[in-house]
């Protein structure tokens, strides 16, 4: 099988993030492989032990540095990585749009997989967009996959505990959720093997694709500062509990 | 003038409040706005959304079969075919977990731009605010298309009546499966009627601080007493205190009640990004510097394990 993996190079969640002019981050603090896409890269080798002649190929859009995302999956199981270079902010269109030219260029996919979302942009429509430039099936917060004669069958989380479980026909798009598996972490043997497994780098611009229909454009960001000015509520439990619920009737208007 | 289609959650048969909220923020630009119904439409549902200003209710009811009406992929293909039938140019709908996995399908179905997890949009500039690099920026995305697409968060808006003259019309859709993507079956959970996190008013959320699984019985039974969801940090959640469906934060569900009440919950970052936009944010910890202490709107200082039993007790 051909196991492709979309991966995204995104600032740690625990940076502090600073806006340079007015739509721009400043990309001086670390990055790392999108939190949801350790699930997928994980998902990937767990399905190449079932089907060994596999190989499992990490794909990302970005700039020269997202190399680095690259080989943390290949750590964690990629056998070669595709990187399509940018310095450009893509919108979700034009992103899935040189994924899929890159991944049409490269092989032809049995399975796709992506997280959910990213945790930078928080877009969750990357892998929507992918299915139908291919038009294959897409499912999103997958939480158990398995093959079953030629089909893959995925069980996806609703909230409050709530499930759906589809079949789809392959090749697919699944978007790896966080119930999905534990990620492998890499061992330090897995990091020295995997800075010998080959990466490819194609440009954007070599791919030609032709621009969108449409497309989303930032056009301000700003830090969220929260303005909260905490009151402080005393006394014994049973009277800060009082409070609580004045709180709730009186001010919030939430209970009667 | 704009022509924008609002696609409707309901639940129970009845609208949910949080769509009515989205009528409310199309409703402040200069725009005629069509409610899509894919659930069926009754007296009570075509009162509900005229009165908070909708002005064409489309009925296109899917078939019974919940094989074909739960199917994700069905319902996004008729929310295309509508726009595309109506001619509508915006579409909006929520980012619930269901809008989640049916929005994007839509854009996607129909190649235009789309931004989900809104918590403001400029219908005037076609500019929608989202929250972005877990919950530390908020982001103006300008989208241009012939066809615009906004995912609004629930509760961004609260609903406010408008009354509109709404007329019904129905419109015939085509609602076969796609060959490649069948639901086999589907689980509402135990206790289906719970409050979605998303969607609560009230939010009671527990972490490391309730130590075990047995202990967080007592959110369970504040919350049922003030009709709340149940939230939990990642650190419940990975302690197998509560379901994943429950954690709030990056990485979890991102929210925006009314008020949210943590209780043992220190405040990462992570954390804070899934519950940031709370309007009211009630602290319960013991330590008087935990993060969530200096972000919070009332800081209660204290033992959970005292003041939880004294709420559960007064409530
Ligand atoms: C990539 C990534 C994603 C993440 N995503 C999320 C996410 O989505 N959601 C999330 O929550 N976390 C997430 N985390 C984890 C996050 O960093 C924190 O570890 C987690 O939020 C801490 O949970 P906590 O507040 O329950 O525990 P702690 O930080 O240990 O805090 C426990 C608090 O309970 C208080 N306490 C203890 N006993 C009592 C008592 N008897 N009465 C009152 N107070 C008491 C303590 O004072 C303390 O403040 C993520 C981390 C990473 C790296």
């Amino acid at each position: 099988m051909q196991i492709y993996v979309c991966v995204k190079h995104v600032p740690d969640s625990a940076a502090n993030i600073h806006i340079l002019g007015n739509t721009q981050i400043d990309e001086k603090v670390a990055f790392l492989l999108n939190p949801y896409d350790e699930h997928a890269v994980t998902e990937a080798a767990v399905l190449k032990k079932t089907v060994p002649d596999s190989d499992i190929i990490a794909v990302c859009m970005g700039k020269k540095d997202a190399e680095k995302t690259i080989r943390s999956a290949m750590a964690m199981g990629a056998d070669r990585g595709l990187v399509v270079e940018t310095d450009a902010v893509c919108d979700s269109m034009t992103t899935a749009r040189a994924l899929h030219a890159a991944i049409v260029q490269d092989g032809s996919p049995d399975i796709i997989f992506t997280g959910k979302e990213s945790i930078d942009s928080e877009g969750m429509q990357t892998l929507f967009r992918i299915g139908a430039l291919f038009d294959f099936p897409v499912v999103t917060n997958a939480v158990s996959l398995e093959i079953k004669s030629g089909k893959a069958v995925v069980t996806c989380e609703l909230a409050g505990g709530r499930t759906r479980t589809f079949q789809l026909a392959l090749p697919c798009v699944l978007g790896a959720g966080r119930g999905l598996n534990t990620p492998n972490y890499p061992t330090f043997p897995d990091v020295v093997k995997a800075r010998k497994k080959p990466i490819q780098t194609i440009s954007l611009d070599s791919l030609g694709i032709p621009p969108g229909p449409g497309s989303a454009k930032i056009v301000a960001l700003e830090p969220l500062i929260q303005k909260r000015r905490p009151k402080k509520i005393l006394g014994t439990p049973a009277e800060q509990a009082k409070e609580i619920i004045r709180i709730l009737q009186q001010d919030a208007k939430v209970i009667s | 003038m704009k022509q924008a289609g609002i696609y409707i959650e309901m639940e129970n048969n009845r609208v949910k409040d949080t769509s009515l909220g989205m009528i409310t923020l199309a409703a402040r630009a200069d725009v005629f706005l069509y409610a899509l119904v894919l659930d069926g439409v009754d007296d009570s549902t075509r009162q509900n959304l005229a009165e908070y200003g909708i002005n064409t209710i489309v009925d296109m009811p899917l078939a019974d079969d919940p094989q074909i009406r739960r199917n994700p992929a069905v319902r996004a293909g008729a929310i295309a075919d509508a726009a595309r039938e109506l001619k509508l140019d915006t579409i909006f709908g929520l980012s619930t977990a269901e809008g989640k996995d049916i929005i994007p399908r839509v854009a996607a179905m129909m190649d235009v731009p789309l931004v989900m997890d809104c918590l403001d949009v400029n219908l005037e500039k076609n500019i929608a605010r989202t929250s972005q690099y877990s919950g530390k920026v908020m982001a103006d995305i300008q989208l241009t298309g012939s066809v615009i697409i906004f995912g609004i968060r629930p509760n961004a808006v609260q609903p406010v009546p408008a009354p509109a003259q709404a007329q019904t019309i129905t419109l015939t859709l085509d609602t076969t499966v796609p060959a490649n993507l069948s639901l086999l079956s589907w689980d509402d959970g135990e206790d289906g009627g719970r409050i979605s996190l998303a969607e609560a008013d009230i939010i009671i959320a527990g972490g490391r601080g309730l130590k075990n699984k047995e202990n967080f019985s007592l959110i369970f039974e504040c919350a049922g007493k003030m009709n709340a969801a149940v939230g939990a940090s990642r650190v419940a959640v990975d302690e197998g205190w509560v379901p994943y469906a429950c954690q709030v934060g990056q990485t979890g569900e991102k929210v925006s009640p009314q008020v949210y009440i943590a209780c043992g919950i220190s405040g990462s970052i992570q954390h804070f990004a899934g519950m940031k936009t709370a309007k009211m944010i009630i602290a319960v910890n013991k330590d008087e510097n935990a993060a969530i202490m200096a972000h919070c709107d009332y800081h209660v200082q204290g033992d959970l394990f005292e003041i939880l039993p004294e709420l559960i007790k007064q409530l």
